[in-house]
This record gives structure tokens, C-alpha cells and sequence, in this order.
């Protein structure tokens, strides 16, 4: 079996009194996608920003590619240059162009020549149907469109892992669609992730393993299918029937 | 949708969908709409044009009529002499152009070094931090005149050797010290107006602080800022007459050696036309950019 890509082995985060995360502890295996669920405030942001190093952990470890990153001497930056990470309200930069949103980090940070990280932005944007918007402003973009500019930002430089935060909740179902699917290619192209989302539908069809998060505990994991549709904790059942009272089942 | 479209009426011509976005011709609701519209528009500009001529057209009138009129015109606005002297308050304003120009660049790097430091969370950075927010409070506090007077008679009574006694080099390190204070404040505000949540996606993207600030903070930051920066600009150039009273000849102080030789005030208008000939189109121009780079970024036109 292959190294895991990124593990945490109970990791604690606490702001002040409140503890947000306790005990956290999963495994992601290269080209496999961990999804966590979820209620709003029961900790999936804060644990994809604790792996992004934006927020400092309280105790436990954090491993990417087996090389511990939240030792005391990693240097963040260097850690982050990994990851992409996508925001729930996408976070692009309003006063830059598409084109120099994406080329931003891999001209500055990666220090790739600007003619060839030009190319192989238009060359992403292109794949994912965005070519012709490469000179505009965000602003001008729908909320799909700037969330897919998003993640074409994040992969131009060729991430080890995604971490995608609720990036489908700022947007309408049909935008929702169009953003999904972009993920679901990344997916069958072998991409690393770990998603936070309520969408239950493309939870199913993307995830691998599927974490149930609860007051910053994972209470229940494993397959797609089995958690859908055996749950053994009574909070995740009454999770999923708040959903499917909800239509979002 | 990003193109102006006019005023499109979705109750228009009944159109197929196979035409769309083809031939259309204005129903007749639009038409009478429009017709409504036009004589509405109309209305107002002809009441803005009775009532700017009524309000204006009396405050003429008690002017041109008042017993004093012959008088304040013949000290006030003797066109002839004014030119005659204008060189004289040009050469003045030389100067003004001069320390404008080296004060407010002065300005710029310090208020935005301070603005940087005061909003800094560097733990190695804190004693300067506490410096920079002292610096602040005291000299954003302190009336400009003092700080020039203070600054112009104090430093050459140290008889420090090496340090100049030159009150125009004087005077304008004590408009730089004031000026910078104000300016580290309006430039710190905008810096704080920009989301967390940009920092971070910086950040995210692996970018180090300097560079998030460099190329996501600041260019933000800054075109929020420029109105009130040019707020600042518009008074620098004016404050920098101050400097006068260390007895450096500035445009207001030549238009004072003319007035007291002839008694006429002339000069004094004059020295204020020179200062609007430079401030209005200052505005106007800043206003433009600023408008374009909105026009540009934003999805919708004017706000």
C-alpha cells in the first residue's frame, strides 16, 4: 500500500475555551478523496485551515508526504506551496485579471518565467471552459465561473493536495452543477483531496471514505454507501434526516 | 450582461425565442413610456435653469449694487496690476510647486512605512510599533504652526554642528513630520478595510507576507484610500505657504510684500487662482482614474 499523501493523528484545536477539533485522526491515500459532513459550526472549515497551517493546532501531528508539518520549525510557506486550498466565497483577488490571478502564486512564489506560466494558465483555463474570460475581472464572472478561476488558481501550481472548503455554498443549483463537475474531473484525473461540503449527492459520487464530523469529533467514517445508507450513530441519523427533511438528500 | 445595454423593457415587443436578441422595435408602451420620460427630464432641467438663474442672479445683483462694490472691485480685482505682479507670486509659488513635490514624496514612504509597521503583528517589530502609534498621537495633535515654529527655531537653538540652519530645509521637515502622521492613518485604514479572507487566500497560494502585502494588500488598499490621499495632497500644497512665517518666500507671502507695498488685495487673488489652477484639476484627473479603475473591476457601472 502506498504512503499516505496527508494523515493527522489526533489533532486538538481550541479557540480560547472552545474546543473546535478533538481527536481528529484519518488517513488520505494518493488519488483518494475524504469528504467530511456535517452541521455549520461543527469544525470542517477549521480542520482544512489547520491543515493549510492558517490556523495553529493545539496538539497532535500533521503529516504530508510523511514529513511532519506541524513541528515547530516548518517553515509555512514552504508547506502551503503543496496544497491548493479553495475558499467557500472564492477569495479571488478583484483588482487583477483572471489570467494574473492564476499566475500570480506560480510567478512569484514558484518563480516560473511569465511567458511560460501565461501558457500554462490559458492552457488550464482552456481545458475547463474559461479561455475567453482570462482578461476579465472577477466582478464581471458569475459565481460558478469565479469559483472554477478559483480552483484553476490553486491547481497552477500542481498541488500534492486540494483542499476544497464548502466551495459550492455561496452558489445557486445551477452554478452548483458546473463547479461540481469540474471537481468531479479532477477526481477521475487522480487528484489528492479533501472536501468539506453539504452537497450529499456529490459527496457520494466523489468520496472514498466519508467522515461524519460532530462538535469537532469524527463520529462515524467509511464508505460513501455505508454511511448514507446504514448509519450506526443515532447523531448521524438524525443528521441525514435533517437533510432529507431538507431536500438535500 | 457586462456591455450597456440602454434601458431594455422586458415587456417589449412580444418576441419568439427564436428572435432573440434579434429585430425588435419599442412597443407602444415603451414608446409612451419613453415620451413620459423625456418630458419629465425636461421639467427638472428647466426648473435647475430658472432657479440657478434666480439664486445666482440676485446674489449678482446685491453684489454689483451694493455702496461698496466700486471700491472692493478696484482693491480686490485690478486685473492690470495683478498681472503686472503675477510673476512675482509665480516665482513665489516655485517654491510651493518645490516643497509639494519633495514633502509629499517624503510623505508617501514614511506614512507608508508607518502604516505598515502599525499594522504589522511582528513580535521583533514592537518597539517600533510603540513608536510609530507615539509618533502618531503626538504630532497628529499638535497644530502644524507650532511643529514649523518649533521645528524652524528649535533645532539651529541646539547649535548641534552639521545640522542645517536653513529655515526652508527646516520648514519642510516639519510639514513631512505632520504630514506623515495624517497620512500613515488614512493609508493604515485602508490597509484594515481589506478582508481577512484575501490575506488568507494569499496566503493559501503560498505566498510569503511581504508578497501578499505587495501584491494583494497595498494596490487594494491604496485605491481606496486615494480620495482622502488626495484630500491630504490638495492641503499639503496649500499648508506648505506655512512655511512663510520662518520667512521663506512662498506664493502667499509674495502676494503680502505686493499688497503692503500698494495696499490693493489683488495679489491675494491671484496667488488664489494659481493655487485652484493647480488643486481643481488635480481632483477632476484623480476622479477620472478612479472612475475607470471602478468601471473596469466592477460588474456594475457606477454605484
Amino acid at each position: 500500500m502506498s504512503q499516505a499523501v496527508l494523515q493527522l493523528e489526533k489533532v486538538r484545536k481550541s479557540f480560547g475555551s472552545e474546543v473546535v477539533l478533538e481527536d481528529i485522526s484519518f488517513k488520505v491515500l494518493e488519488h483518494k478523496a475524504t469528504v467530511f459532513i456535517g452541521a455549520s459550526g461543527s469544525g470542517k472549515s477549521t480542520l482544512l485551515r489547520c491543515i493549510n497551517l492558517l490556523d495553529q493546532i493545539d496538539d497532535g501531528q500533521i503529516l504530508l508526504d510523511g514529513q511532519d508539518i506541524s513541528a515547530a520549525n516548518v517553515n509555512p510557506d514552504e508547506v502551503r506551496e503543496k496544497l491548493g486550498m479553495v475558499f467557500q466565497s472564492f477569495n479571488l483577488f478583484p483588482h487583477m485579471t483572471v489570467l494574473e490571478n492564476v499566475i500570480l502564486a506560480p510567478t512569484k512564489v514558484q518563480k516560473v518565467v511569465k511567458e511560460k506560466a501565461i501558457d500554462e494558465a490559458l492552457e488550464l483555463l482552456n481545458k475547463f471552459g474559461l479561455r475567453e474570460k482570462a482578461d476579465q475581472y472577477p466582478d464581471r464572472l458569475s459565481g460558478g465561473q469565479q469559483q472554477r478561476v478559483a480552483i484553476i488558481r490553486s491547481l497552477a501550481r500542481h498541488p500534492r493536495l486540494l483542499l476544497l472548503d464548502e466551495i459550492t455554498s455561496a452558489l445557486d443549483p445551477v452554478l452548483v452543477n458546473e463547479v461540481l463537475s469540474t471537481v468531479r474531473d479532477l477526481k477521475s484525473e487522480g487528484m489528492t483531496m479533501v472536501l468539506a461540503t453539504h452537497e450529499m449527492g456529490f459527496a457520494k459520487q466523489v468520496a472514498d471514505e466519508l467522515c461524519y464530523l460532530d462538535k469537532g469529533r469524527i463520529l462515524e467514517w467509511g464508505s460513501p454507501k455505508k454511511l448514507l445508507e446504514s448509519p450506526k450513530k443515532s447523531e448521524t441519523k438524525e443528521f441525514l434526516r435533517r437533510l432529507l427533511q431538507a431536500g438535500r438528500l | 450582461m457586462a456591455k450597456k445595454s440602454g434601458r431594455s423593457s422586458n415587456r417589449a415587443a412580444p418576441s419568439s425565442s427564436s428572435n432573440f436578441g434579434g429585430s425588435w422595435s419599442p412597443s407602444e408602451i415603451e414608446l409612451a413610456r419613453r415620451q413620459a420620460r423625456q418630458a419629465r427630464n425636461k421639467k427638472s432641467a428647466l426648473i435647475a435653469a430658472l432657479s440657478s438663474f434666480l439664486v445666482l442672479g440676485t446674489l449678482g445683483l446685491v453684489l454689483v449694487t451694493s455702496p461698496g462694490w466700486e471700491t472692493l472691485r478696484n482693491t480686490f480685482f485690478k486685473w492690470a496690476y495683478g498681472f503686472e505682479i503675477l510673476p512675482k507670486i509665480l516665482l513665489g509659488f516655485t517654491t510651493n510647486a518645490t516643497l509639494t513635490v519633495i514633502a509629499g514624496t517624503s510623505v508617501a514612504l514614511i506614512g507608508l512605512g508607518i502604516a505598515l509597521l502599525r499594522t504589522s503583528r511582528s513580535p521583533a517589530l514592537t518597539p517600533f510599533r510603540i513608536l510609530a502609534t507615539v509618533y502618531v498621537d503626538v504630532f497628529r495633535g499638535i497644530p502644524m504652526l507650532l511643529v514649523i515654529l518649533l521645528v524652524g527655531f528649535g533645532i539651529p537653538a541646539l547649535q548641534i554642528k552639521g545640522l542645517t540652519n536653513n529655515v526652508l530645509v527646516l520648514g519642510t521637515l516639519a510639514v513631512i513630520i505632520t504630514y506623515s502622521a495624517y497620512v500613515s492613518e488614512v493609508i493604515r485604514s485602508g490597509i484594515l478595510t481589506v478582508h481577512p479572507s484575501q490575506r488568507a487566500a494569499a496566503r493559501s497560494l503560498g505566498l510569503s507576507n511581504f508578497q501578499t502585502l505587495r501584491h494583494v494588500v497595498l494596490p487594494q488598499a491604496i485605491k481606496r484610500v486615494t480620495p482622502p490621499l488626495l484630500n491630504d495632497l490638495v492641503a499639503l500644497i496649500k499648508d506648505t505657504g506655512l512655511v512663510s512665517i520662518l520667512g521663506v518666500t512662498d506664493a502667499v507671502r509674495a502676494a503680502q510684500i505686493q499688497t503692503a507695498k500698494t495696499f490693493n488685495y489683488t495679489p491675494y487673488v491671484m496667488a488664489a487662482i494659481i493655487f485652484l489652477l493647480v488643486t481643481i484639476p488635480l481632483t477632476r484627473w484623480t476622479d477620472r482614474m478612479l472612475r475607470n479603475s471602478y468601471e473596469r473591476e466592477n460588474a456594475v457601472g457606477q454605484a
